[in-house]
């Protein structure tokens, strides 16, 4: 039904036609290219709608198998299984949800596992909220995944279909996360350019793995049932700190793929302007409105997109941070993660404006940001 | 982040960063890694036939994807590794699986990647080979080997290399071996005939 082509056919070469759909489409649109082998899902708003439609392009023939686990730690923990087992897997959880599984995206990175998954965010609060908030990628920073986070249903489609290839790469092979702001990306349409549905990514080659396919033989399974686990001594530990350190470093590679995949960690508009935004998500396209606005008001500033968040865009930032007077970070969250980020990698950080910051479910006004420009520029 | 990290002989310290953390990109097709920096792929070759050849006590690692005739191809790779350590003069060490088995491994006859230490110390290897390991395993346990042994360490990897290894070609395959066998043999000639 589908042809096999390179990845560089399916992001770069072949003739896209622009489609009007959700996020929450554009994620069936990807996996529907993806040569996704498994896909597991739980429902859990705002991501419901995605796995459900993922179901609809299994009925299609488009997915090898798809089931609904009891909860999202059994999600998690049966995508861990069939990746481990050596096929290809993908879901999708978000806010609450993301909680709820959280043990399991730490052991993904342990254990090596290229899983994608794709994160609708949501808050995290009681009263419960549904509403849109990056909160949740805060608490997933040192997981050892590798974080994307897309701007709009685009980068959703994008990301997910590229999240596959640089997932799998021997000295890569750790799960990607790929977040979009819930609601504001999920339940809005948009045009979005997609490649052509008969053409589809190369299977997973599960036999150049860095581990070994599952066998309940092997770590890290038999070093659960091993007392090796357990010991304390100088040996277990050093293995045990061999181990995460391999995870890291795992993370670091993915650099160069990352790059040439999504044209960089980040992009920037107008480098060298005194003040930068720098932000992720939706706060990217509400930010460059309120740049567009700044310019009418004869204001000079830049806008940078960070596109990967882990790994992070250490040296790309401390570049362009540089020489600018001021650096401005808008987040759909409480505690400004992203903005701590950008303080703790720049010498310089009192310049860093952790604002305007939104969150239970408000939206970010472009005037929130002008002012914010305004206060610097005066 | 330095780039200027080299990947050398320990014994480093007790935690010794990875490699890749430190700055050290992986090599890309034709390149290969010696010591941290990047340089050809024949350039390494040369510098491993050199670090064997001058070895007291060089060991062959050879892991379980060499071990055991999984898919076509493996038994003649596995004889050429075999055929490279002989040439050499050196020993065999398998490393048949990833289980870890302290206290209990013997190290005079297997390696672990969880615990390779102990080998290395027991036998006194000064240059080791890693070859046919899963990469993941190879790079636990060349950091290990690196924070606290002084063994210099040559990975012959079939994907895409090692960083913590302090000479590391990519893409190796049984051509690449013979290749290698064929240095080895050439420099010990010039070696028995007194020239350089």
């Amino acid at each position: 039904m589908q042809k096999v082509v390179s990845p560089e056919h399916l992001f770069f070469e072949a003739p896209r036609e622009q489609v009007f759909i959700t996020g929450s489409e554009a994620v069936r649109e990807a996996v529907r290219r993806a040569n996704v082998d498994m896909a597991i899902s739980y429902p859990i708003t705002p991501q419901s709608e995605s796995m459900h439609l993922v179901g609809d392009i299994f009925k299609e023939g488009y997915i090898r198998e798809y089931f609904r686990g009891e909860n999202e730690f059994a999600v998690m923990s049966a995508v861990a299984g069939a990746s481990m087992g050596g096929v290809r897997v993908f879901t999708a959880t978000g806010g609450p949800g993301t909680l709820r599984a959280f043990e399991l995206f730490s052991t993904w990175s342990g254990a090596r596992l290229p899983i994608v998954c794709a994160f609708m965010t949501r808050g995290v609060n009681s009263p419960l909220t549904i509403q849109p908030d990056t909160i949740e990628m805060s608490y997933l920073l040192d997981t050892g995944m590798i974080m994307l986070h897309a701007e709009n249903a685009q980068d959703l489609y994008d990301y997910l279909l590229k999240a596959f290839p640089i997932a799998e790469q021997t000295e890569v092979h750790i799960p990607v996360g790929v977040f979009a702001d819930g609601f504001f990306v999920t339940h809005t349409r948009e045009n979005v350019k997609v490649a052509p549905v008969d053409i589809k990514l190369p299977p997973y080659n599960a036999y150049s793995a860095p581990v070994p396919v599952m066998d309940m033989e092997n770590v890290p399974f038999r070093q659960m049932r091993d007392p090796f686990v357990m010991k304390s001594n100088y040996v277990s530990y050093a293995a045990h700190a061999s181990w995460q350190q391999e995870v890291m470093a795992a993370a670091e590679r993915a650099r160069p793929s990352i790059s040439s995949y999504l044209g960089g960690l980040l992009e920037v508009e107008n480098a060298d302007a005194d003040i930068l935004i720098i932000t992720s998500g939706t706060a990217v396209s509400i930010a460059r409105e309120a740049v567009a606005q700044a310019k009418q008001e004869g204001l000079n500033v830049g806008l940078v997109k960070i596109k990967c968040i882990r790994p992070f865009p250490t040296e790309e930032i401390r570049a362009l941070t540089k020489n600018a007077k001021a650096v401005i970070v808008p987040e759909f969250n409480r505690v400004g993660w992203l903005a701590k980020e950008i303080k703790s990698i720049i010498p310089d950080n009192d310049k860093v404006v952790g604002a305007p910051r939104v969150f239970g479910g408000m939206t970010m006004p472009t005037q929130s940001i002008l002012a914010e420009i305004r206060r610097c520029q005066a | 982040m330095s780039q200027e990290y080299q990947v050398l002989a320990g014994p480093e310290g007790y935690l010794p960063p990875a490699a890749a953390v430190m700055g050290v990109e992986l090599p890309k097709t034709g390149e290969a890694l010696v010591e941290g920096s990047l340089v050809s792929d024949n350039e390494a070759l040369h510098k491993i036939a050199d670090k064997l050849l001058s070895a007291k006590n060089p060991f062959f690692f050879p892991g379980p994807l060499l071990l055991w005739a999984w898919k076509a191809g493996v038994a003649e790779r596995a004889q050429a590794v075999r055929d490279l350590a002989d040439a050499v003069g050196a020993g065999v060490i398998p490393m048949p699986d990833y289980r870890p088995k302290y206290p209990m491994i013997n190290p005079a006859i297997e390696i672990n990647p969880n615990h390779p230490n102990l080998t290395i110390w027991h036998n006194k290897i000064d240059v080791c080979v890693f070859v046919g390991v899963h990469c993941h395993y190879a790079n636990i346990a060349l950091k290990i080997i690196r924070g606290g042994t002084s063994c210099y360490t040559i990975a012959l990897c079939g994907e895409a290399g090692h960083e913590d290894a302090m000479i590391s070609l990519r893409d190796v395959n049984l051509a690449k071996i013979q290749e290698l066998t064929a240095i080895v043999m050439d420099k010990k000639r010039q070696i028995a005939g007194g020239g350089k």
